[in-house]
């Protein structure tokens, strides 16, 4: 918790392996994509600008492909190539190919005409006229097409990482998850300067006359393979099981941190965004990640959650936080909370985020359809007492909870209720209710004591392991500082989760964490 | 040689050349004149099939053109171009040793041809390691010229080979071209909007018009018995000069005086009238000295040369 006053160089000595390996990773990806679009690129080029008819629709069709945002054509590229390097460097090598193409024709066709006659009256075949003739007269402006693409390739390669394919990515989203600094920069400074170095070689390139520019190209293709050859797949101990855990995950102590500590996990590990890592684990490219115990995905994708049987995940448990000048005002308030208490756990709540994430129901219709089956429904008494604020963070479950709270308030009390649903992160939450902004919003006991109370790593370490000591300290504590008051726990644990497909940990006979390391230390 | 029979060549519905035939003898030079757009870059270009004829056959020293291969037939057949169409990343030495290159010569041998080329082009030995970009502009057309001449082609054909030069540099390399001993051995097909051009170094003059031949002849020929109106149109403004400048000392040798002792410089009667009237007035002598072949000495002042040169023009324009 002290990496605020961590200097950025002393996270980059500290990581300096990842970052290095990184960096390699991250040339490599640039570099292969790159070798491969100037391969179908030039050609291309080339083709359209000896038939010119052809060369609207190939440049129409390359510049279409360049408009589709990155996270979507990484997107589209799962199903067909899965995750990994495979559908990295496809979908750089097409962001890679329209500056190629586009220079190669716009530098043949801009060749002075008579030059060309020359080279043919003077007896050349078409293909000397094209590789003495054409080709070189047209490098500085195919260099050029080749640097924008380089360019383009260092700053596409960074979302390499949400596919599991590496890259200084794997810093960039893994700070931004963790609010972490010094990991963004760690990213982010790297990436720049390559982009930067790069951009100023290839940029020196173009000025050289065309007798060093002939030395070059022969240089140009050994040094392409050379750094290409700096991507090397991210491998490590040899199972045969393969992990994908969320940039957030591999930093925290509470993630892989503490897998490795308290478990001595060794485990074949990728880093992958949370939007593809579900899917990547039901289509088999990933056995193990690290998810969300109350994702609706678990459900949509048949997967299960192994016990963490030494508790290094703190608990995460949900329950209403109200101010306790709200509760004076409201006097009904605390026991209309209270009448969700204990209803809701894991599964169901699974289930209710499933329904909303995967079947795409109103929140308003699965929280409803919640009450309605656990005979807690009630019409609204349409009263007009004053007006109860209900705060709620911006994911499909806080949703689900503002609802209900809203609901049961309605159909129990006479209050009015206003819900101000979507409320970006914790702190912008917790910031709300302490400035009276609103009156209470579900909160979990994980995220009180981590976000928000902070205390040393050494009670954290001693508390977290039970779920009730959690409770109980982070319910004291914030009465005591904020004057908030902790209700009832709803019943479910939104905490870290490992987990793997149903099936295979059937096969393998892995339930928990510590059959996971036993049966990969046998295997 | 150069036999063309009945080449045409159309585009879409535009007629470039329209069933045209001519002769090119062996060590002629033939020019093909006319305005922009008359076909006479057409048909050059068909002779080497840098553009293919749509019907017609055409024969370079015996041999099918449209038979050979295109590029072994463009090997053995220099060409000029108005731009000189120099390969701007070859230095000059590598332009020129583009065609022995291809053709699988020896380096030695083709180190030994540039430097004799460059030597009678005038050009400097350090140029040789230079950029075209780093030469001016007559140059570049020496290099371009050096670069047609180098595999000893029969043949060459000239795209309007002085267009691109200003008058000054493009007058001294006229003379340069006609003084050039090389030159007179091939045969040599020239492309030219420039009548004065045409005049001065054409053997015979193809004048063109609208895709078709509208004469073909000597220029006293063209000059002197026009074949229709369009031939006597297209000369009529530099006639004057144009006749000065093809009628020799010897075509009006009768007519002029004998001398009856000669000492000084004496000239050679193959000089143009026009060439005598610049020896008078740039000497600043009254009288020149031709000696013919047979050692007849005449002596000539400007009153002479003009009344000879009007009584062979009536002579000419009465036949």
């Amino acid at each position: 918790m002290n990496e605020q006053q961590q200097t950025l160089w002393q996270f980059m000595l500290l990581e300096s392996d990842k970052l290095l390996n990184q960096t390699l990773q991250h040339i490599g990806l640039t570099f292969i994509s790159l070798i491969f679009a100037v391969s179908i690129g030039l050609p291309l080029g080339v083709l359209i600008a000896r038939k010119r008819r052809l060369s609207g629709a190939v440049l129409g069709i390359a510049g279409v492909l360049q408009t589709i945002p990155s996270i979507a054509l990484l997107g589209f590229m799962i199903p067909v190539l899965g995750i990994g390097a495979k559908p990295a460097i496809v979908a750089l090598l097409i962001y890679a190919l329209l500056p190629i193409i586009r220079n190669t024709y716009t530098g043949i066709i801009g060749i002075d005409k008579h030059v060309i006659e020359a080279a043919k009256a003077l007896g050349m075949s078409k293909k000397q006229v094209l590789f003495k003739i054409e080709l070189p007269l047209a490098m500085p402006v195919i260099l050029a097409g080749i640097r924008t693409a380089t360019v383009i390739n260092v700053g596409v390669a960074t979302l390499a990482s949400y596919i599991a394919a590496g890259g200084l990515g794997e810093f960039i989203f893994g700070g931004i998850s963790l609010n972490n600094t010094n990991m963004i920069l760690a990213g982010a400074i790297p990436a720049a300067l390559l982009a930067i170095i790069l951009d100023g070689l290839l940029g020196l390139t173009q000025k050289l006359n065309f007798k060093k520019l002939r030395k070059l190209l022969f240089i140009l293709p050994f040094s392409l393979l050379i750094l290409a050859g700096f991507y090397i797949l991210p491998t490590a101990a040899g199972s045969d099981l393969k992990a994908g855990f969320t940039p957030e995950f591999m930093g925290r102590q509470d993630g892989d941190l503490g897998l490795k500590s308290a478990y001595g996990l060794k485990i074949k590990t990728v880093v992958i965004s949370d939007a593809v890592m579900y899917k990547a684990a039901f289509s088999k490219e990933l056995d193990v990640i690290s998810g969300y115990s109350t994702d609706g995905r678990l459900k949509a994708f048949g997967l299960k959650i192994l016990k963490d049987d030494k508790g290094i995940f703190p608990p995460y448990y949900a329950a209403p936080i109200v101010l306790e000048s709200s509760l004076k005002k409201f006097p009904e308030l605390e026991q209309t909370l209270n009448l969700l208490s204990g209803k809701i756990n894991d599964s169901v709540m699974t289930d209710l985020n499933y329904r909303t994430d995967y079947l795409h129901q109103t929140p308003t219709r699965v929280a409803k359809d919640f009450l309605v089956d656990n005979k807690l429904f009630k019409a609204p008494k349409n009263g007009n007492g004053d007006v109860v604020k209900i705060g709620s963070k911006i994911f499909g479950e806080q949703y689900i909870l503002a609802e209900i709270y809203s609901m049961l308030i309605r159909g129990n009390t006479n209050y009015r209720v206003e819900t101000k649903t979507g409320l970006g992160g914790t702190k912008i939450c917790f910031d709300a209710l302490i400035n009276n902004q609103i009156d209470f919003y579900p909160e979990y006991t994980g995220t009180g004591l981590l976000a928000i109370l902070k205390p040393d790593a050494k009670l954290v370490a001693k508390i977290t392991p039970d779920k009730d000591e959690t409770y109980n300290y982070v319910s004291a504590e914030f009465l005591k500082k904020y004057k908030i008051k902790w209700l009832k726990p709803i019943g479910f644990n939104n905490s870290y989760a490992l987990m793997m497909r149903q099936k295979q940990s059937a096969d393998i006979d892995v339930n928990s964490i510590t059959d996971l390391k036993n049966y990969l230390d046998k295997n | 040689m150069i036999e063309v029979k009945g080449i045409s060549k159309k585009y879409g519905e535009t007629i470039a050349v329209n069933n045209i035939s001519f002769e090119v003898k062996a060590h002629e030079n033939l020019i093909l004149l006319g305005t922009s757009g008359c076909g006479k870059t057409t048909t050059l270009k068909m002779l080497n099939r840098l553009i293919e004829p749509d019907n017609g056959q055409i024969f370079i020293n015996g041999e099918d053109v449209i038979k050979q291969n295109p590029e072994k037939l463009r090997r053995g057949v220099g060409y000029v171009m108005q731009n000189t169409g120099l390969f701007p990343h070859y230095t000059i030495e590598e332009n020129i040793s583009v065609v022995p290159k291809l053709l699988g010569w020896k380096k030695s041998e083709t180190a030994n041809r540039i430097n004799e080329l460059i030597e009678k082009l005038h050009l400097p030995q350090d140029s040789l390691k230079l950029f075209p970009n780093q030469l001016s502009g007559g140059q570049q057309q020496r290099v371009g010229l050096a670069r047609a001449l180098v595999a000893n082609p029969s043949v060459l054909l000239m795209d309007e080979p002085f267009g691109a030069l200003d008058n000054v540099t493009r007058n001294s390399i006229r003379k340069e071209f006609k003084d050039l001993e090389e030159l007179k051995r091939k045969t040599i097909v020239m492309v030219t909007h420039d009548v004065q051009e045409a005049f001065e170094l054409g053997d015979r003059i193809c004048l063109m018009d609208k895709g078709e031949i509208m004469q073909i002849g000597t220029p006293k020929e063209l000059l002197f018995n026009p074949a229709n109106n369009f031939s006597a149109k297209f000369l009529e403004g530099e006639k004057l000069a144009l006749e000065f400048k093809i009628i020799r000392i010897e075509d009006v040798w009768n007519s002029l005086p004998e001398a009856s002792k000669v000492d000084g410089i004496r000239f050679s009667p193959e000089l143009t009238v026009w060439d005598a009237m610049e020896k008078l007035q740039s000497a600043n002598v009254s009288e020149l000295i031709f000696c013919s072949k047979e050692g007849v000495s005449k002596k000539v002042n400007f009153h002479d040369l003009t009344s000879a040169f009007n009584q062979f023009k009536n002579s000419h324009l009465h036949e």
